[in-house]
């Protein structure tokens, strides 16, 4: 399914967030920078310990505040350096990735990748890969897409407090940002 | 202990690194954009955070301030988190209060707008200042560390680390595939520069190592597993049949001179198959351990490697009354606790029949280096007399270099020994057969103490250089001077036009690659590789013995191509490195451990997600239970747990929303 | 001293939370002793006009169920929530949106369009849809509009408590309520029922194998149930470990599996996300094919792990979908 953005800015630019493994792909993102390859400025790279720590959640909630896309990177199946986190990473990621389809979120904002830490040219490879196809999608914002969505709410607040204008009964409302409680 | 509701007082450090980060970024700008950030007390941008004063200017402000949470944005933290929360402890605050923001490797390294790359600096600092609020004081774990230490592979790496922290009193379990200690350097005939014979500087080292009463040495046996951490490795060890008993064998070789086969007669592994050997053996005279083995494959008391018991045994009636043959004898295993490992495992020549048109295999006199090192050895297999395949002596000798070195069809790298070894082949061969010498090479690099001056030797004694890389050996002859010689097409690059070289003998100088089964051997002692399937050092620079896992050391060829010096430098860099944490006594864990929240159902879900077994089911409260000492901190079953009921110190839910919101907040 | 006053009021909902007052059986009467009811459309004639005429703060707690759906729901929750001292979201439309939140998944249009034209049991040639204002013979009457986003009630008003469960249990609304009387009550914006999972008060729980290494799941009509081992065990999706407590685990005791009403605990903030992150991580397959084979017994992760909680999961409703 295809995603409803409105036409991005001229200034906008991806913002992605990373989850990268410490021992392979953070590893081999700073491989990259010790090899001063150039890459794009748009992904901002979260440390964990493993791929197995990363909670679905935080991809959920990585999007639902901003972000366009979510990268993550773990150890080449087999290399994890605690075994296994990383199958286990994977696991989750066929379910998330469906959902997230479901969701309307399109495929290619959200990416699993092996990257070992040798694979310093992989980490730029991948990052202005995926920047360009973020482009193209054009931005995600959800918090603009919440905004939007609440405003039949605020403007329900906006004519009760009308209302009571009218009538010369002044209540207290529930304050605006309360009542479109995110 | 702070809690994160006390009133939060974060100081906030960007580091210049030089130009390194301040040419890419502008610091004092992200200084002034955290300064303005809520709970921030202290913003500072400074030349060199690292440094003496930077790290001093950090304690002094812990006091001056009354700071409780640091950030520092300047390298990665895989290289300097610990010089930082060491300076963070020096000023009294608990060193995990701390939080770091890699702004060179993953911002001015790889990017070339200051402004995006200054942008990104802000969302990263803001980040980790969102984050640090939450940051816990946390106990710095300490564990004790076993003093043992194991030490894979038995070539002059492993000799030597295994010789240095045996002689400083530490016990040292030396394990080696082949039948004897010994690698590469033991087959090698005399070491360049100074042609010291590698025989005579290495069996000492060899024979000390036998004897060494802190030594187990394990020969013809490999590591199969590795569990554990650093300071507490659990390894097993897979010890193959010689069909010998090591304790009852004195070496007296009596089994091998009354074998059924009067004559040697399978090809010897040792001389690179020049020799023959028998089914009973010992490697080389100087073999250590000095105790012969048993091949099952071509013995006759074996068919296929089975026992048959067929055989007249006329060994075992020569053992006699030592009764060292046992053919019943088993793989067997052996599990040793250390607590530290360093890897040695060298390297693998290069497979000459990669490159055809070098005529490995089709052409008999078309020899590897490591051949010739073995043909012009006195104890070799013909006694040092260089006789080609075809039994003639070599007038014309040609050697080609960077065979698998230096080329984008087979290896990239230079393999550092070629060079060298060339030319000490080539001066050991003029000196047995006066034969004339052609080196065919791209560049010469002779990059150590003593090795121009070896080049410039050569030069006087009338080897010829010709700069170019061989086309191809062919026995095609175009002139009657090319009749029944080898011919060396070469483009001469110094002359500027292509010559044929006929010769009696070639000897390809072959490159150095991993060891084919090096990607196993990594995993198994959890380390990386580079593109090149060499073991990766933590840093090329300040680590190069360390890898990415505490504990584990690399040294010799496994972690790239060098020569003999090089290699025991660094061996006994990689022992002293060991005998750091065995001395000290004790590792400082990361303390980044799970553990569980007392509002866990009990569902059971995080249990089998644990590779390390360190979660278990408490049938007594009904929830489960997470035994610290077992975790590693992978945080695997935190994001798995379905009602949010385990923690991680260091990575806690909290801290890492935090931080997505901190990236994500304009 | 005039005693507390009460008000039920029912939005988006199925009425199975008015059951539940009922449920109170005799316990009802302890209630209604105690307490003025002052509103409860389900069982007793007020208007508007009453409640607006209340003063503000008057009543003393209002349990409003159902999730927000139309303007008027929302009106009324802004009127009840001046009105009340305590607004209570009552049962997982309020608490959560509900199953009336999964249409979260799609347009405003493609709803009224399936209901009023394309839904099977309909005949609608002259495609008669709802009017906001219809003129008929002088009068001119109103009607809601429906709103394009499903809504649990704190995502329109401020709430004080939250009773969960489709339908909360007379246990925990008894609790509710004897906390509200007696003034001993949690922190605002707690869930008034334990914050431990299902799995603590499951009587399955102990049949639940360390390592269950899925190799397959099943939907409860594929399968025979096993009427006391725990469903993870029989391969079946089962919401319990990622569910609040507090149900007296009924459904599990009536051979279903949890579907997650009582939605999270207070530490998890999405529900969806945590099942899936445990149920997958514990898949025995290792490569992708392999994998998705096992996960196609989950055809519907989002109905299944958001059945009640979409509209306060993170990403709220189908990102794609417009308000326009």
């Amino acid at each position: 399914m295809s995603e409803l953005t409105s036409l991005p800015k001229a200034d906008w630019t991806p913002r992605i967030v990373a989850f990268f493994c410490n021992w392979c792909t953070y590893t081999a993102a700073d491989l990259a920078g010790v090899s001063r390859l150039k890459y794009a400025p748009n992904v901002r790279v979260i440390r964990l310990m493993c791929s197995g720590r990363v909670d679905p959640q935080f991809v959920l909630d990585a999007l639902r505040r901003g972000a366009d896309g979510v990268l993550i990177g773990g150890c080449h199946p087999g290399d994890c350096h605690y075994v296994e986190g990383n199958y286990k990473m994977l696991r989750r990621f066929q379910l998330l990735h469906r959902m997230l389809r479901d969701m309307g979120v399109a495929e290619q904002r959200v990416r699993l990748e092996w990257i070992s830490a040798a694979e310093g040219e992989r980490v730029k490879f991948v990052i202005n890969e995926m920047t360009a196809q973020i482009k193209a999608l054009g931005p995600l914002n959800l918090p603009q897409k919440f905004e939007n969505w609440d405003r039949e709410v605020i403007e329900l607040a906006r004519h009760v407090r009308q209302q009571e204008e009218i009538s010369g009964v002044t209540m207290p409302t529930p304050a605006e940002k309360e009542a479109v409680h995110v | 202990m702070v809690s994160p509701k006390q009133d939060i007082r974060i100081g906030f450090y960007v580091c210049h690194c030089g130009h390194n980060i301040a040419s890419m970024v502008d610091c004092p700008a992200v200084a002034e954009y955290v300064g303005q950030l809520p709970g921030v007390v202290l913003s500072r941008d400074y030349k060199y955070m690292c440094s003496d004063p930077g790290q001093e200017l950090i304690q002094k402000d812990i006091a001056e301030f009354d700071l409780n949470r640091v950030v520092v944005a300047s390298c990665s933290p895989l290289l300097h988190e610990h010089t930082f929360r060491n300076a963070v402890a020096a000023g009294g605050l608990n060193p995990f209060l701390f939080h770091m923001v890699n702004i060179r490797e993953h911002d001015s390294w790889v990017h070339t707008d200051r402004q995006e790359a200054t942008a990104k600096a802000k969302g990263l600092a803001r980040a980790a200042i969102v984050r640090v609020a939450h940051a816990k004081s946390l106990p710095v774990k300490k564990v004790p560390i076993h003093p043992d230490v194991l030490v894979v592979g038995g070539g002059i790496a492993g000799i030597h680390a295994a010789l240095t922290l045996a002689n400083a009193g530490k016990k040292v379990f030396l394990v080696e595939r082949e039948p004897s200690i010994g690698g590469h350097m033991a087959r090698f005939d005399k070491t360049f520069p100074t042609l010291d014979c590698a025989a005579c500087i290495l069996t000492p080292k060899m024979s000390e190592v036998g004897a060494h009463p802190n030594i187990t040495l394990w020969s013809y046996s490999d590591v199969v597993k590795m569990d554990g951490y650093v300071g507490n490795y659990t390894v097993t060890v897979r010890r193959q049949p010689r069909y010998i008993n090591e304790e009852l064998c004195t070496g007296c070789q009596e089994c091998i001179g009354n074998c059924i086969y009067k004559e040697p007669k399978f090809p010897d592994e040792f001389n690179e198959g020049l020799g023959k050997r028998k089914p009973v053996y010992i490697s080389f005279p100087q073999a250590t351990p000095q105790v012969v083995l048993i091949d099952p494959e071509v013995c006759l008391n074996f068919r296929h490697g089975v026992l048959t018991d067929k055989c007249k045994k006329t060994c075992v009636e020569a053992c006699g009354d030592r009764k060292a043959i046992d053919f019943t004898q088993k793989v067997e295993t052996r599990e040793i606790k250390v607590g530290t490992i360093i890897v040695a495992t060298g390297f693998k020549p290069f497979d000459v029949k990669r490159i055809p048109q070098y005529g490995y295999g089709s052409y008999p006199n078309v020899y590897t280096a490591l051949e010739v090192e073995r043909l012009v050895n006195a104890s070799g297999p013909t006694s040092g007399d260089v006789i080609l395949r075809d039994g003639r002596h070599p007038q014309a000798i040609a050697i080609i270099h960077c065979v698998g070195s230096r080329d984008k069809k087979t290896n990239r790298w230079c393999s550092r020994v070629c060079c060298m070894y060339s030319m000490k082949l080539a001066h050991l061969l003029k000196e047995h057969t006066g034969a004339e010498i052609y080196n065919f090479y791209i560049d010469i690099r002779a990059p150590g103490k003593g090795y121009e001056e070896f080049y410039d030797k050569l030069n006087e004694e009338g080897v010829h250089f010709i700069r170019g890389r061989v086309g191809e050996v062919t026995d095609w002859a175009m002139t009657p001077e090319e009749e029944g010689k080898l011919v060396i097409r070469v483009e001469d690059t110094l002359a500027g036009f292509v010559r044929r070289i006929p010769v009696d003998m070639v000897v390809l100088a072959t490159g150095l690659e991993p060891q084919a089964d090096s990607q196993d051997v990594r995993r198994l002692f959890n380390m990386s590789c580079g593109t090149e399937g060499f073991f990766l050092e933590r840093h090329p620079k300040l680590a190069p013995v360390n890898t990415f896992t505490d504990g584990i050391f690399i040294a010799g060829c496994c972690q790239g191509p060098r020569d003999i010096p090089d290699t025991v430098a660094q061996a006994g860099a990689a022992a002293a490195e060991a005998m750091v944490l065995i001395d000290k006594g004790y590792i400082e864990q990361e303390p980044n451990t799970a553990y569980i929240q007392p509002d866990c159902s009990g569902c059971k879900s995080c249990i089998p997600l644990c590779p390390y077994t360190a979660i278990a089911f408490d049938a007594t409260t009904q929830k489960a239970v997470i035994n610290e000492a077992l975790c590693k901190g992978c945080g695997t079953c935190v994001a798995a747990c379905p009602s949010g009921s385990i923690g991680q110190n260091l990575f806690e839910d909290d801290e890492i929303f935090s931080e997505i919101d901190g990236l994500l907040t304009n | 001293m005039s005693k507390p006053k009460v008000a039920f009021y029912w939005c988006a909902s199925c009425g199975g939370c008015e059951e539940t007052v009922v449920d109170l059986a005799e316990d009802i009467l302890g209630v209604v002793e105690k307490v003025d009811i002052v509103l409860w459309p389900v069982a007793m004639d007020f208007k508007y006009k009453d409640v607006e005429a209340m003063a503000d703060g008057s009543i003393t707690a209002t349990l409003l169920n159902g999730a927000i759906r139309s303007s008027e729901q929302e009106e009324m929750a802004v009127l009840l929530r001046r009105k009340s001292q305590y607004l209570i979201a009552y049962g997982s439309c309020a608490h959560l949106g509900g199953i009336p939140a999964l249409a979260n998944q799609f347009e405003r249009e493609e709803i009224l369009r399936f209901n009023y034209e394309d839904a099977p049991s309909v005949i609608n040639e002259a495609k008669t849809r709802p009017q906001l204002v219809t003129e008929i013979d002088g009068h001119r009457p109103h009607l809601p509009e429906l709103r394009h986003v499903v809504r649990s009630l704190d995502q329109v008003v401020d709430v004080d408590f939250y009773i969960p469960g489709c339908p909360p249990t007379p246990n925990l609304t008894k609790a509710a309520f004897n906390a509200l009387l007696s003034g001993q009550l949690p922190p605002k914006g707690s869930v008034l029922a334990p914050d431990t999972a299902l799995c603590d008060e499951c009587p399955r729980k102990a049949t639940k194998p360390v390592d269950v290494a899925f190799s397959e799941f099943k939907r409860p009509h594929q399968k025979l149930l096993e009427p006391e081992q725990c469903f993870l065990a029989q391969g079946v999706v089962c919401m319990g470990p990622a569910t609040r407590s507090g149900c007296a685990a009924q459904c599990t005791c009536g051979n279903m599996p949890c579907t997650g009403c009582f939605g999270p605990t207070s530490r998890v903030r999405d529900q969806g996300a945590k099942i899936l992150s445990s149920l997958c991580a514990n898949i025995g397959a290792k490569t992708e094919a392999e994998i998705n084979t096992v996960l196609q017994g989950i055809p519907d992760p989002v109905g299944t792990f958001y059945r009640y909680g979409m509209a306060k999961s993170l990403l709220r409703r189908r990102v794609d979908l417009t308000t326009t």
